[in-house]
This record gives C-alpha cells, structure tokens and sequence, in this order.
C-alpha cells in the first residue's frame, strides 16, 4: 500500500475520531436533537436516554459501579480542575494540604498553584529516572492535613505509568481522597476504579478516537462518597456538579469510543506496542547516541519517547516534516524552556532538546511505522552531519569538559 | 512554527556545511553556544594575505533558523574582508530570513560566531606576526596589538 503523507504520529496530542464514532453520533445533530435536561417530551426523553447510555458504557471502562458516577464536562482540563478546586472547597474544614507531583498536566498544576494562592498547602513530589512516583513518597507525604492526593496514571510526553493501584491503597488505608488524571492510559493500559481506589478520575473522547470537547469526571458515590463544590453555577445539570445543556452527540461518540476501547482495546494495544517495539529496535540499531526517555516496562503501548544525541528537536521536526510528531526542545514551546517532565526525570538539558515523542495509534500502519523509522534515520544522519557537537564527539572530546558560555 | 521561504531553502540546502583545519594559520573558528540552551554554531573562515576571507564552512546544532542564519552567514562572509565581515550584524540576517521574534536569538547567535571567528583570526595572525619578527622583539610586540 502506498503512504499518504502527511502521516500522524501525535496521537497523545488528539487521534481522528473513529468512523464507527461519527456514525453513532450523526442522528444526534438533527433527527434526535433534543435537550437532554427536557423533561417533558419525547425529544428530550430520547437525548436524555443516549447520554444515560453512553455515561454506561464510559461507566463499564473505568470499572464505576454505577453510570451516576459519571459527571460529563467539556474534557479534561475542566476535569481537573474540577475535581482540584471542588474537592479543596468542600473539604476545607478537613484539611488544606494536596499531594501531586512535579510531572502532572498543566491543568491539574496550574489548578494547584491557584489553590496555593487561597492559602492551600501544596507537596509536588518528584519522580525517578523512569518517570514514575513512588508510592512510599506518597505515603510519607500525607499529613493529618492532606485532603486529596493527584497522580496521573500516565504521563502526556514520557508515557510512563505510576503505581495507581499501590498508590490506591495507601490513600485508601489513610482515609484521603485519591484523583487521577487518567486521559492518557484509558483504555491502553489497565484502569480500574475500584480494584485501584481511584475516588476521582479525569476522562476525555478525544485521546481514545472520540470528538474533542467533551470528558468526564468519576465521583465515586460510595465508600467513600465524594463530595465536591461545582466550579460552574446554571441549571443544576449533572446532579448540581456542572451546570450547562448536555453536549448529546459529543457524549454519545465518547460512550461509543469507550465502548470500542473495552471491545477492541487488548488486540489494538498488542498490536501498537509491537509497532512501537519494531520502531524502537529499528532506530537504535540503525542509530548511537539513543536515549529512550522514561521507564520500558511500565509505559503506553504507543509511546516512543527518544533523545537523539548532538541533534536539535526542531530541526528534526522540520527535516521529519511530513510527519506529526512533537518534540520537548524549547524551540518549540512558546516559553523557550524544554520540557518540565524530561528535567524532572534528570534528563540533561543537552538531551531535552533533543528529544522527539512518537504517539502511535489507532490508525497507523505497519507501512507508515516503517517508513517513518526509515525517515528519521537518514534525518539523523544528516542533521548530525551539520552538527559540531557530533563531530566534537566523534574526535572524542568530552562535551561535558567544555567552558560554553550560557545565552 | 511558521518559516519563511528562505529559512527553509537554507535549512534544506544549507550552504557551506563543513570543517576547515582549525591548526590553519589563516584559519579563523568560531564556537558559540551551548547545548543546554539548545543551539551551538561553529562557523570558520580562511582569510588570504590580502585579508580577503576565501571560504567560509559551518557546523550547527540548532533549530532551523540557527541552521539557516548560520548558512546565510557563511554565504555573506565569503569575498569580504575581514573588516566588511565585522560590519556584519544580527538585524541584517533577521531581515534578510525574516525570523519571528522568538527566534532572534538564532541570529544574535550567528553574529557572535561571526565576531568570534574573527578574533580567532587576528589572534592567530598577531601571535604569527610577532614570531616573524626578530627573536628580541616578541616579548614587546606581543602586548602592542
């Protein structure tokens, strides 16, 4: 088969929506178009019955108990903070300190900072090497103070997968609050709100081959149940949690990409990581100086999170440019910092800017796998080529050994 | 990020990739940079006797405008004298690439190296200069350049 260029290859950036998604959501635009909070006719009784469904089928996913667990939002940066600000406001009285960790998204640090403001405590808890938490960091944090602890189950750049279920237990054992921004691992490694005593989780459709704009929040209703303040005030919707009309199709297509998940996830998920394995040998066998980021073992079965030595991100990104990828180098982040999470796991500044993430998902081929490898590794050569610092490598001098002079 | 049509056809063919003989008496290096910040240039020129810089070769690691501003540099400095090349400045190759101002740094960094090699240079010529001439003479021709 031929490759059709540009290939995507972000898929922790968003995926396309799966054809069998659009085709569930279609009859919700116009032929069943009604109001999910309409109470008192058919047109609302219809919406009102799709939304119910498909809350089940994300319900069944996460391993809820029940479909009321399920509070719809518009993804999960709304998600998080939800779930930050809302568990920190109505448990005020208990306590004022969280536990997160240094690695977290944006939306559930940034959501700290402003609780740090209000005069909320606030531990950010490092990682190893591997990008993972350790649980005993967890349980040595925890005060008589600590209200809610925050852990992604797998991170967006590094693809690492924490201890959720060891964690669980700790919080649980402890009688705190555990949250998890899961949007990364759903459906592509093991998630279990019960089994892992997971009270809060953060959820969106677009990561798993769902529309964009529309997640979830779990709020465990027993043992414990969850109580939290709603950051968004209106008509009472979604049991006074988050007010605002029901987005029907965007929640129909995200039960029924969660219902592809459960079905189809274990082949999908064999089947990318042996995409991601045969892409990784491929590169560092044809390639020196590869630094994989981020533990092997415990990772998203379509992450590819390398450093390549002496070689910019960006301009691998520009010499790769018919490929979507995204890279940790400042040069592509608007801050010109590299990455937060590769300087968190020890990786040196030098090799953050080096780094590219590969997502592989759903929809890439075998084909597609094979001619990106083959792409970066003439791009790598080139690029290599161009760089002092591989020559300098080459002679054998210690880059290290050098006085450079910081800019 | 979007590019300019020149930044791309410079990082795409870029101009002058190469290596010099550092040892070269008429060789003038220029490193510049450092790999935490992301980007090093190594630009180098040969300059005739009569001062004229004959080639000029770069090494980068870096975004693409430090790819395309050090190859653009290296196209500048090939047929002027060294005191032409020193009038070379970083709002010259910002105009000429038309880099967004988050990448200004790239040509800043461009003309350091260009600076730096040039210094390279006359250090090298000065120290030659002074061993050319009578044996008693260097230790007081050393501190007068």
């Amino acid at each position: 088969m031929a490759i059709q260029l540009p290939i995507y290859m972000d898929n922790h950036a968003t995926t396309p929506v799966d054809p069998r998604v659009i085709e569930a959501m279609l009859p919700y635009f116009n032929a069943k178009f009604g109001n999910a909070a309409s109470r008192s006719h058919v047109f609302g009784w219809t919406a009102e019955e799709a939304v119910s469904y498909a809350r089940e089928q994300v319900a069944k996913l996460i391993g809820a108990e029940s479909e009321k667990e399920i509070v719809i939002t518009s993804g999960a940066t709304e998600s998080d903070n939800l779930a930050l600000k809302g568990i920190a406001e109505f448990y005020k009285d208990k306590g004022d300190h969280i536990i997160t960790t240094v690695v977290e998204h944006k939306a559930v640090l940034d959501s700290c900072k402003r609780l740090e403001k209000e005069g909320y405590r606030v531990t950010y808890l490092g990682v190893g090497t591997d990008g993972r938490v350790d649980p005993d960091d967890v349980k040595r944090a925890i005060t008589d103070r600590t209200i809610l602890v925050s852990i992604m189950l797998a991170n967006n750049e590094v693809g690492t997968v924490n201890p959720i279920a060891e964690i669980g237990k700790i919080t649980r054992e402890r009688g705190v609050l555990f949250h998890s921004d899961a949007v990364q691992g759903i459906g592509k490694v093991p998630f279990d709100v019960q089994k892992m005593n997971v009270d809060l989780a953060s959820i969106t459709a677009h990561k798993m081959y769902g529309p964009k704009g529309v997640g979830a929040l779990y709020i465990r209703r027993s043992r414990p149940r969850v109580r939290l303040v709603a950051q968004i005030d209106g008509g009472g919707h979604e049991r006074g949690m988050r007010s605002g009309t029901l987005n029907v199709p965007g929640i129909v297509g995200f039960g029924k990409a969660a219902d592809i998940m459960l079905k189809d996830g274990a082949a999908e998920n064999a089947r990318i990581l042996g995409q991601r394995e045969h892409m990784r040998h491929r590169l560092m066998s044809a390639l020196e100086e590869v630094q994989l980021n981020g533990s092997l073992e415990h990772r998203l079965p379509g992450n590819l999170n390398v450093s390549f030595a002496f070689v910019e991100g960006e301009a691998m990104m520009m010499a790769i440019k018919d490929v979507a990828v995204s890279s940790g180098s400042a040069c592509t982040s608007a801050s010109l910092e590299p990455s937060y999470v590769l300087r968190a796991m020890g990786v040196g500044e030098e090799l953050a800017h080096s780094s590219i993430r590969f997502g592989i998902g759903r929809f890439n081929t075998d084909e597609e796998v094979d001619y990106v490898s083959d792409l970066v590794i003439a791009s790598v050569r080139k690029l290599r080529e161009m760089s002092p610092l591989y020559e300098m490598h080459k002679e054998g001098i210690d880059l290290k050994s050098i006085q450079w002079a910081a800019h | 990020m979007a590019y300019s049509n020149k930044v791309i056809d410079h990082y795409e063919n870029p101009r002058n990739v190469g290596t010099l003989d550092k040892e070269d008496p008429n060789v003038g290096t220029g490193l510049v940079g450092a790999p935490a910040c992301g980007d090093v240039m190594r630009l180098q020129i040969r300059v005739s006797d009569e001062g004229v810089i004959e080639d000029a070769k770069f090494k980068t690691f870096g975004c693409g405008s430090a790819i395309a501003s050090s190859s653009l540099a290296t196209e500048w400095l090939k047929g002027k004298t060294v005191d032409e090349a020193n009038t070379i400045r970083n709002t010259m190759i910002v105009q000429e690439l038309n880099l967004p101002p988050v990448k200004v740094h790239c040509s800043v960094l461009a003309e350091d190296a260009i600076k730096s090699a040039i210094e390279d240079f006359k250090r090298k010529r000065s120290a030659r200069h002074a061993l050319e001439t009578a044996a008693p003479a260097v230790e007081t021709a050393a501190p007068a350049k």
